[in-house]
């Protein structure tokens, strides 16, 4: 059975939809209202609130900690600056991709590594002949995501201790929400400007009703995960066991990547001591990938067309839909489109998809099925630049 | 002299709209607005600091999703913000909110008649159905009735098949709407006045109509007509205001090429030889171009930038006859805190929405009465939203704005229209008793009241006699007879004139069409 977070109290009493899922073990709010179009917009026009605290998270400390980290994930940690963030994934010997988080550097010693999925055993079997410790915090530490253009806004009025205006995109600081020790990161998995505020799991209640508080003249609104798949597709974003699946988890070879097959190549840091997967993922890096993670655009003509063909105007689920389907090149599966959304704020209907690097330039011509009257068709998608959506204000001072 | 091959007159989103397309087709084009903001009636200002109203048209709802792809209006600023609900405060201390999902909606509607809960879904589908089958009608020119051109044979011949093909019971449907009013028409399908009232008076919006007025039914299917873009969704409250549409269409048609200016006024539209040559600017200026198109109303284009001189008699009095008398007024509100009603207290979903305030068919009856002798409204009906609630960008953190558009406010005052101003005051409070009987202590948080009448729409906006559609969007004056008949696709009698805006197919509501449309008519037909 799913256990409560430390929020649970507050959610369960604002949760008119009664809608909740599992979430690593924990109730979790799919939405509030029936309908979380207004969930979604807030992430994206004023400021959104989401407990994110079943995400695991693992205080790894001790004199080889940055050396430690360097060596299990495809960051080089031992670069990061103290109160800075870096988003990593790490894999198997074979370079294959386990999981993906974020690491926070919290002091020269000390670490916060979250995951998607437990990673205790697998640090700890890699820790041997490091000078570290690995504590898992997951139940300890509460975890409140605030997203949307307004969240600074929102923060500067209840947190003390933090200068937002230097908060750079990606780093972190400690202050205070009342009379609670909060740590703010600037991150989030909206894409838009957004924050993390982590507390111990004691001072969850006051941290949630200050910041709803100071909200409410921001249009602030409690969110859950429905508006979150639908702005974390926008934003290009991956999710483990939908996008890709967990190397030691897979039954077939076929379906293990590697972080450059699933957009990640970005992170890996090559040039330095061998790293778990180094020598597999420098090779792949010299003969090129097989698999490409793409933004598909489905076109909104061709499937107006089918939809009409039917008598019917178009018509696409109004949440974000992780139904995988087949891709097609002529005819022939080149891939396949994991995450979809219509995005109310780009007009647009665009799903995430792995396909041969071959037919992964932007622009490329490919048709995705999709089913109408129980008739499975295809119609005409497009490569197209992800992230989808990628404001400016994101990244700004 | 520079030379265009299009200047379009008055930067609303139609000829905005208009521009863009033309630019896009790589013409040449100068857009001139006499104001210093540019959307025309679909604009946002900064009426009271900090505040941003949608100072006329308030909701978007129709505005065609090809031309949102056309212009990559999102790219542009465009963002349509969710407007879900409708609430219905009655003067009895009951309400009915609607829209919130469909079972809520059917227990609401069940307070009042359990049967008109069920009946609510069946109506709302058969509104649907209507609505697709008029959906080709909107998105492209309206036939010419008078012609016997191929292309038009064409289009009668298919707008009749789309009536065939709808089986007898549509059209049968179909013309009960066309000719009913909309609470006859509403009667034959619901029995409590408590739904009928509320959904009655979308039926009067921007007409000189009641609702027991015949024709009134044919424009609720406007209501649904949003279900005809199914997932595409372009129904709701625009970020930043109706200007942030405008502005949208400005940046994409500025993107492509177009020039806009605004604080420049035509006062003449130049013609020699029954030829349109150009414009003459208030300040002068003289500027001359291939095509110049009108998105002033039918009235302001040919009885003052032409002039009757340059037309014939018939067509003077076919324009003549074509009405505009605008109905209605806005009030917008800047306010210190949320309006909290007495019969549904604090805050939650119902103030998300549009609030509809329609007790009564008698009430909304006497609203029209007075309107009839040439009185605004006592009791008016009204249609309320709070963009700030879902847009905090428009008001100062913790503050709101409220948008109140109002119904009647007849333009010809039985003093005449000049009284307005002296009027405007009480027009106002008017407004206010009503909703401070509604929501006690609404007056109060009031910091700032912005009040426009027919005859400040017409003054400040250029919509003679304050016609929010630019012609009331009556059947007989719709289709192949907006403005006039044979001059319904967007040419003029004068050469190189054309029209481009609400007083043409397919109307008013902020759609962008008769702009594409007659974009796109002028470039098929090699006009420009």
């Amino acid at each position: 059975m799913p256990k409560p977070t430390p929020f649970h109290e507050r959610l369960a009493k604002l949760n008119e939809a009664y809608a909740w899922k599992e979430w690593s073990g924990y109730y979790a709010p799919c939405r509030f209202e029936t309908n979380h179009i207004y969930e979604y917009t807030a992430f994206r026009r004023s400021a959104g609130l989401l407990d994110v605290t079943p995400l695991f998270k693992y205080d790894v400390r001790g004199r080889d900690a940055a050396r430690f980290l360097s060596f299990v994930t495809v960051r080089d940690a031992t670069k990061l600056k103290v109160d800075r963030v870096t988003y990593c994934c790490w894999c198997d010997e074979r370079g294959k991709i386990i999981d993906d988080g974020t690491i926070t550097r919290l002091g020269d010693d000390q670490f916060l590594l979250t995951a998607a999925e437990p990673t205790w055993r697998w640090l700890m079997h890699l820790a041997r002949g490091f000078d570290v410790t690995v504590e898992d915090v997951t139940d300890r530490i509460a975890v409140l995501a605030l997203q949307g253009p307004k969240s600074r806004d929102v923060l500067k009025s209840c947190v003390q201790g933090i200068d937002f205006d230097k908060l750079t995109f990606f780093g972190s600081a400690n202050g205070k929400l009342g009379a609670a020790p909060v740590r703010v990161s600037r991150t989030g998995y909206t894409g838009d400007l957004g924050y993390e505020v982590w507390c111990e799991n004691a001072q969850a209640l006051p941290v949630f009703d200050a910041i709803v508080e100071t909200g409410r003249s921001y249009a602030l609104r409690v969110c859950g995960l429905d508006a979150l798949d639908m702005t974390r597709v926008e934003a290009g974003f991956i999710l483990l066991g939908i996008d890709y699946f967990s190397a030691p988890h897979c039954v077939l070879d076929a379906r293990r990547s590697t972080p450059f097959e699933v957009g990640l190549g970005w992170t890996v840091q090559l040039d330095r001591e061998p790293f778990m997967g180094s020598a597999s993922l420098e090779a792949e890096k010299k003969a090129g990938s097989k698999w490409e993670l793409v933004g598909l655009e489905t076109d909104w003509e061709d499937l107006e067309r089918l939809y009409d063909a039917y008598g019917l105007p178009p018509s696409l689920p109004g949440q974000a839909s992780r139904a995988a389907v087949p891709v097609y090149l002529e005819g022939t599966r080149v891939g396949q489109a994991t995450s979809h959304t219509w995005s109310p704020m780009l007009k647009r209907y665009l799903s995430l998809a792995t396909v041969r690097a071959d037919v992964a330039q932007l622009g490329t011509e490919l048709k995705i099925e999709h089913t109408v009257e129980y008739d499975r068709r295809a119609v005409k998608a497009r490569v197209v630049k992800k992230p989808f959506y990628d404001p400016e204000h994101k990244r700004k001072p | 002299m520079k030379k265009y091959d299009a200047i379009i007159v008055g930067a609303g989103h139609n000829g905005l709209t208009c521009a863009a397309y033309l630019a896009k087709a790589g013409k040449k084009v100068l857009v001139l607005e006499k104001r210093h903001v540019l959307g025309g009636a679909a604009v946002s200002e900064q009426i009271f600091p900090g505040f941003t109203f949608s100072a006329c048209s308030y909701v978007v709802s129709l505005l065609r999703p090809k031309i949102i792809r056309d212009l990559e209006l999102t790219k542009h600023g465009l963002h349509i913000l969710p407007l879900e609900t409708t609430f219905n405060p009655y003067l009895d201390g009951t309400y009915l909110l609607r829209g919130v999902d469909a079972a809520t909606t059917r227990r609401e509607i069940s307070k009042f008649s359990k049967r008109d809960a069920e009946v609510a879904p069946l109506f709302s589908q058969a509104m649907a159905e209507l609505s697709r089958l008029i959906k080709p009608i909107i998105d492209s020119p309206a036939p010419d009735l008078g012609s016997l051109k191929p292309s038009n044979l064409f289009e009668l011949l298919r707008m009749g098949r789309i009536l065939k093909d709808a089986g007898d019971d549509w059209v049968a449907a179909n013309l009960k709407m066309m000719t009913m009013s909309a609470v006859d028409f509403l009667q034959e399908w619901f029995e409590s006045e408590k739904l009928i009232a509320p959904m009655s008076a979308s039926g009067i919006i921007g007409t000189f109509l009641g609702v027991r007025s015949p024709g009134t039914a044919y424009v609720l299917l406007h209501h649904y007509m949003g279900e005809i873009d199914g997932s595409f969704r372009a129904w709701g409250l625009p970020k930043g205001g109706t200007g942030a549409i405008s502005n949208a269409i400005a940046s994409s048609a500025r993107a492509l090429g177009a020039e806009i200016r605004t604080q420049a006024g035509v006062k003449q539209i130049l013609i020699k030889n029954g030829e349109a040559k150009g414009v003459v600017l208030e300040n002068g200026d003289e500027l001359s171009a291939s095509v110049v198109v009108s998105g002033a109303d039918p009235h302001r284009t040919f009885l003052k930038l032409v002039g009757e001189k340059e037309l014939e008699p018939d067509f003077v009095t076919q324009i003549k006859r074509f009405r505009m008398r605008g109905s209605s007024g806005k009030v917008n509100l800047a306010l210190d805190r949320l309006p909290s009603f007495k019969c549904l207290p604090g805050h939650g979903l119902h103030l998300q929405g549009d609030i509809t305030v329609a007790p009564g068919l008698d009430y909304l009856e006497r609203a029209y009465d007075d309107a009839k002798y040439g009185e605004f409204s006592k009791k008016p009906f009204m249609n309320i939203v709070l963009p700030s609630v879902t847009d905090p960008d428009v008001a100062p953190p913790g503050k709101h704005v409220m948008s109140v558009f109002v119904q009647y406010a007849p333009y010809h005052l039985k003093e005449g229209p000049d009284a307005w101003p002296s009027k405007r005051e009480a027009f106002g409070d008017a407004v206010c008793d009503v909703i401070e009987e509604l929501a006690p202590g609404f007056k109060s948080s009031i910091l700032h009241r912005h009040i426009l009448t027919p005859w400040d729409l017409e003054k400040e906006y250029g919509l003679t006699e304050g016609n929010i559609f630019h012609g009331e969007l009556s059947v007989e004056q719709l289709a192949f007879l907006r403005p006039a008949a044979g001059w319904a696709r967007y040419r003029t009698p004068v050469a190189k004139l054309w029209m481009c805006a609400s007083g043409t197919h397919p109307g008013g509501g902020v759609m962008g069409t008769p702009g594409a449309l007659c974009a796109q008519t002028m470039l098929s037909e090699g006009a420009v």
